[in-house]
């Protein structure tokens, strides 16, 4: 069980990831740069695949490897997306301030 | 008769007047008027030509749905027939009433209007429910968007709550019908939604009263009956006078034509039971929509609440159950949609040269515009029923069926016709006559183009007062089916 | 010839569309001939169709246009019935309605919408005629309610005053509370007999209650509901001193010689009916014997001229309901005729004078005239004497006959006849005091005769009639109903038929000391304080207008005012309303902030996973 994850115990994987997650999620509650928005979503989001990567090891299948590699994909679209947005935001508003862009309220 | 092909052309129409929008700006307006007429001669033919002998115009049944037993059956007897010519002819009237009213747009303009008819005349020749369903819903869209586009100051609010009001109640009439299918489908293991094996539906007298409710209320929303009318002062108000005419005219007339069609052939005990709402909602939309009407002082608001209380007599007719009281309410349908009609086409006339509904501002018109005041009189004179116009026979038929049924609902309704007196002319004084107002030193008089429509309008009016024999021998075949008739 | 009945209606009828469709483009000239020429046809249609009706032995003819309406039982047909009492109605409508029109070409000449006045009369012939020759209940509802509607549109015909417009509208509505009672006797007759076929409805009643009942006593009740509104009875009465403000000739027309008289046709035509229900009876003759008295009463304190003669028509409508009321039906049938000669002569000359004074109506006014208009005055001297039955006139004949056959008829018949002869004399006296304030005393407005010889020969021959009228057709009338007339030999037999005769000269005379001499200081008594009062209590036509408003119209008005924005939509407004709080409330927590919404989402994910743990 153990040697799955290559002498990492699984607990000390997950104990990462959420260590890994909540300090995603601190980032994207107390930084207003969007930038500093976008690296904390991916810490969030590569947690995530910590995980699936130390589960599929864990259960020897490779769906784990396959997620991540999804993940990955997503990752990068949204990365893709969201550097337009910032761009966008950083030309009309002339900041990177996030609550600049609250004007729609919803 | 090819209710299909009709329909059809109404629906091709619409898309070809949208897209002739762009080579003259008032081609759409030839195009949806000549299609009317069209139509509205072929309606005249086939009336010539009189029925079939299963007493039908047109019988028409293709597949659609076949794993739901739903068919496109259109099938057209007397009562569609007429109430068919009805929306052709006054098709062609709200086209030429907003024939310079609308500037934008003119192409989707009257390609509301033609889906809104077609949309119509579905309804009124549908025999499955669920495309009867399908055909309400039609007509209800284009007719949103004609009001929420063309309409008045206050048109989101107005379009919104008549979207809202047919909507949810519609909604009502759709759970009435799957469940209408349910039980037979309990009973006889087959799913259909065909007119003629659901009336065979065995039901239990609960729950028929309850299905009966759902139509009931659907159509009681479209007609409308107090208490659930509100939506429709402001929809007229706001509507654009093509609106305005078209929902008068026809789209009330579905209600009247659902309750005769469905509600109480569908649910024959269970309407029985029910005549005395029905009929007491007929009385107090009669006293209520004319008290209401007294009390307006925008022209189009004012006859648009005589319209509720025009409705509430159809209503009192077909709850009287008699031959006497379902006649005089058709009759009152036809004669009604032809005074309504020119009284909103009059009321979109005022406002274009005037720019306002109020009749605080007008006032002594009759001395600026003088066969529009004579029209107007004519007009008004028929919706107060005066014996020798339309709108009298029907009221009087109505009057004398309900009268067998019960005297205390009649005598009070009896009063709605001095009721309708004391308004109608309230609002002709209001507007025609007094002290002309300074502030409108002139004001151009009907030309050709209007005074010709109104001239087929009062045409219509006087041959259904003087001669209803044709109105009333077109329905004589569906009264056995109603059960007044043996 | 008797099949050119429907050519009777179908000229004035024409007259109108013509009119209508040139929209008042034609030289005046053509419209007037059109105007009087298609009443003229009529009357000359009428009259070869009646000549051949006397001369043959029919008592009825009756010729069926086409099927109206058949609903299942429901069966009626548009056809026209001529029988005696129908003729005389046609007479009066086209010979009487013709003379006026003839006058009105010259009175309205100078006015704005010549050609809508003549369109408007010739529809009026045209529904009055159907209403007296129609052979259905329902077509004779037709007829009832055109004539109402043109009484509508001639009282308001000079339209830019609201005054005019409110009249039109009081007359209208008024009439038809009148209407609405009228035909739900029909509705009741339909179910109980089965048919609206006057003949046919008449001989069910027969049939089906030979000894009366309460149903047909119901159905009698309503009818005359109907008689009220249109013939201006009380409580109905309201609305006809305010119809004067129609021109002069449809005050002539309609609401002296035709129209408001068609509340005693209809009661003649459904006699049946009533000789069924003593009930009914005895209501018809106290609600003419109420009317003539207060309206007798009325029209002694009126100041302008034409109330006057409203009052003064009211009053002798009064008599005719009253005469029908104690079985003297010929002679109400025949009061009605010589009432349309005499009282359109009134009307006429009164016109004539109020022209010539350029449309003034004040009697205080006026005086001083005899002179100065020959024709007026003569004319309204000899209908002034027919109005307050004074001997040889035609006024006299017919008002005898039926005080003398109320004061034979069996039930209360002195105590009617005492109240009928006392109004006698009150007619006597204000039509003595009209006279005199009119023609007599010092010329107060100096006035300018323009009439031709189309304003004075309708003038000539109704005075004519108005003397000679009464020897014309009682001989032809008597045979109407079968009851035989009061013969003037009468007269001298007896004690009452001797006061009867007396009574109107005495008021002439007590007319003569108070008005025109100073004999009484009538001032007197009109300035004391209870003079005063009932003075002003009698100008107000007895106060029916302010309880009428204060009853009915006010409230009314009020429940209009408060309730413009329709309290039924506050119930929906009420869910919108319900709704938009809740979209409200929602809103506070979409405020766009991303750190907020992924705050609350974690707040969300923290909680959910704490209940988890907890559980």
């Amino acid at each position: 069980m153990m040697d799955a994850t290559g002498g990492i115990p699984l607990e000390h994987v997950i104990w990462f990831a959420i260590t890994l997650f909540l300090i995603g999620v601190v980032g994207i509650l107390i930084r207003r740069n969007v930038i500093f928005i976008l690296l904390s979503l991916e810490l969030m989001m590569n947690a995530a695949a910590v995980v699936f990567i130390a589960a599929g090891a864990f259960h020897d299948q490779a769906d784990g490897q396959v997620m991540f590699m999804f993940i990955l994909a997503l990752a990068a679209a949204e990365v893709a997306v969201a550097l337009g947005l910032v761009v966008q935001l950083s030309r009309r508003f002339k900041t990177l301030d996030i609550d600049a862009a609250s004007e729609m309220t919803g | 008769m090819n209710v299909a092909l009709l329909i059809g052309l109404l629906l091709t129409a619409g898309l070809v007047a949208w897209s002739s929008e762009r080579f003259h700006k008032s081609l759409p307006n030839w195009v949806a008027l000549v299609s009317f007429l069209i139509a509205t001669i072929w309606i005249v033919f086939v009336w010539l030509n009189g029925p079939s002998e299963g007493g039908t115009y047109a019988d028409q049944s293709y597949e659609w749905i076949p794993r739901f037993g739903i068919s496109l059956t259109l099938r057209v007897d007397g009562l569609s027939l007429m109430l068919i010519g009805l929306t052709t002819l006054l098709g062609a009237v709200a086209v030429v009433s907003s024939w310079t009213e609308t500037q934008t747009r003119q192409g989707f303009f009257q390609f509301n209007i033609l889906w809104v008819m077609a949309g119509v005349v579905g309804v009124f020749s549908a025999f499955d429910l669920f495309l009867f369903f399908f055909f309400w819903e039609v007509m209800l869209i284009p007719m949103y968007f004609l009001i929420a586009i063309w309409g008045h100051e206050d048109k989101a609010y107005a379009s919104m709550k008549f979207f809202l009001f047919t909507q949810i109640s519609g909604l009502l009439m759709l759970v009435a019908i799957v469940a209408l299918v349910w039980v037979h489908y309990d009973i006889h293991g087959i799913i259909t939604f065909d007119y003629d094996t659901l009336l065979e539906t065995e039901l239990d007298s609960s729950v028929a009263r309850l299905l009966m409710l759902g139509f009931f209320i659907a159509f009681i929303t479209k007609l409308p009956s107090v208490p659930v009318h509100t939506w429709l002062p402001d929809a007229h108000t706001q509507a654009p006078t093509a609106g305005s005419v078209i929902l008068a005219g026809i789209l009330l007339k579905t209600g009247a034509y659902g309750l005769i069609r469905f509600v109480i052939t569908l649910f024959p005990e269970a309407s029985q039971e029910f005549w005395v709402y029905g009929m007491g909602l007929g009385v107090i939309s009669i006293l209520y929509g004319g008290y209401m009407a007294y009390s307006q002082s925008d022209f189009k608001r004012l006859v648009a609440y005589s319209s509720i209380a025009h409705m509430g007599f159809v209503l009192v007719g077909v709850y009287s159950f008699n031959e006497l009281g379902i006649q005089g309410a058709i009759v009152t349908m036809i004669a009604h949609g032809f005074s309504t009609a020119a009284l909103f086409m009059m009321a979109g006339a005022l406002q274009e040269r005037l720019h306002t509904r109020e009749m605080s501002k007008m006032g002594g018109l009759w001395v600026r515009a003088p066969r529009m005041g004579a029209v107007t009189m004519f007009f008004v004179i028929a919706s107060v029923g005066m014996p020798g116009l339309g709108n009298f026979i029907g009221e009087f038929l109505v009057l004398l069926g309900a009268f067998q049924k019960n005297v205390l609902l009649t005598v009070l309704a009896a009063l709605g016709i001095v009721v309708a007196a004391v308004y109608g002319l309230s609002l002709m004084q209001r507007s025609f006559q007094g002290t002309p107002n300074p502030d409108v030193p002139e004001m151009k008089d009907f030309a050709f183009r209007e005074m010709s429509v109104m001239v087929v309008l009062m045409v219509g009016l006087v041959w259904v007062g003087i001669y209803p024999q044709h109105v009333l021998g077109m329905t004589d075949a569906i009264l056995p089916l109603l059960g007044v008739v043996p | 010839m008797m099949n050119l009945l429907w050519l009777i209606p179908t000229f004035p009828l024409a007259g109108f569309l013509i009119l209508c469709a040139t929209e008042g483009k034609l030289p005046k000239v053509v419209t007037a001939c059109i105007g009087a020429g298609s009443v003229g046809l009529s009357a000359i249609a009428a009259t070869l169709v009646g000549w051949e009706f006397v001369t043959s032995d029919s008592t009825s003819y009756s010729q069926v246009l086409w099927t109206w309406m058949v609903v299942g039982d429901f069966n009626v047909s548009i056809s026209l019935y001529l029988d005696y009492l129908a003729l005389v109605m046609v007479g009066v409508i086209t010979g009487v309605g013709f003379l006026i029109h003839l006058y009105a070409t010259g009175y309205m000449w100078d006015e704005e919408g010549y050609s809508r006045f003549f369109a408007y009369m010739n529809l009026f012939v045209f529904a009055m005629l159907l209403l007296v020759l129609g052979d259905s209940l329902l077509l004779l509802f037709l007829g009832w309610e055109g004539v109402g509607l043109c009484s509508y549109l001639l009282i308001g015909f000079f339209h830019t005053d609201p005054a005019n417009g409110y009249a039109a509208r009081k007359a209208f509505v008024v009439t038809r509370v009148g209407d609405t009672a009228l035909i739900l006797g029909l509705f009741l007759l339909f179910r109980e007999v089965g048919t609206l076929d006057i003949q046919q409805s008449l001989d069910g009643a027969r049939d089906i209650w030979p000894d009366g009942s309460v149903m047909n006593t119901a159905i009698a009740l309503l009818l005359l509901g109907g008689a009220i509104g249109k013939s201006a009875q009380v409580p109905l009465q309201t609305w006809l001193p305010d119809a004067m403000a129609g021109p002069t000739p449809v005050s002539a027309l309609i609401h002296a010689a035709t129209m408001v008289t068609a509340g005693v046709y209809l009661i003649a035509r459904m006699q049946d009916l009533y000789l069924l229900s003593e009930t009914a009876t005895l209501c018809v003759a106290v609600v003419g014997l109420v009317t003539l008295f207060i309206a007798s009463f009325t029209a002694l304190v009126q100041s302008d001229i034409k109330r006057v003669l409203a009052f003064s028509t009211m009053s002798q409508i009064g008599y005719m309901f009253f005469a029908l009321g104690v079985g003297a039906w010929s002679a109400a049938i025949f009061h009605l005729m010589t009432h349309a000669f005499f009282k359109a002569l009134l009307f006429l000359a009164s016109g004539s004078v109020i022209l010539a004074l350029h449309h003034e109506q004040d009697m205080h006014k006026m005086g001083g005239l005899w002179r100065k208009l020959p024709i007026p005055f003569w004319s309204m001297l000899i209908g002034s004497a027919a109005l307050a039955a004074l001997p040889f006139t035609s006024g006299f004949v017919s008002k005898d006959a039926i005080l003398l056959t109320a004061a034979h008829s069996e039930t209360l018949g002195m105590t009617f006849w005492s109240i009928a002869v006392a109004a006698a004399f009150m007619t006597s006296l204000y039509t003595v005091r009209m006279m005199y304030l009119t023609f007599f005393g010092e010329t107060k407005t100096e006035p300018h005769d323009k009439s031709k010889a189309n304003m004075w020969l309708p003038l000539l021959v109704l005075s004519v009639l108005s003397i000679g009228g009464g020897w014309l057709g009682f001989t032809v009338l008597g045979t109407l109903f079968g009851d035989k007339g009061v013969p003037f030999e009468l007269h001298l037999k007896e004690l009452v038929a001797i006061a009867t005769m007396c009574v109107p000269l005495l008021g002439v005379l007590v007319g003569y000391l108070l008005f025109a001499t100073n004999v009484f200081d009538r001032r007197k008594i009109s300035d004391s304080a209870p003079g005063k009062a009932v003075g002003r209590f009698w100008f107000v036509g007895w106060g029916f207008d302010k309880i009428y408003d204060s009853l009915i119209v006010n409230p009314f008005r009020w429940l209009a005012r408060v309730n413009k924005s329709d309290a039924v939509d506050y119930l929906y407004r009420f869910t919108t309303l319900v709704a938009r709080i809740f979209h409200n409330l929602l809103t506070v927590s979409q405020n766009g902030r991303l750190r907020w919404y992924a705050l609350t989402m974690f707040s969300g994910l923290l909680f959910v996973l704490i209940v988890v743990a907890l559980i």
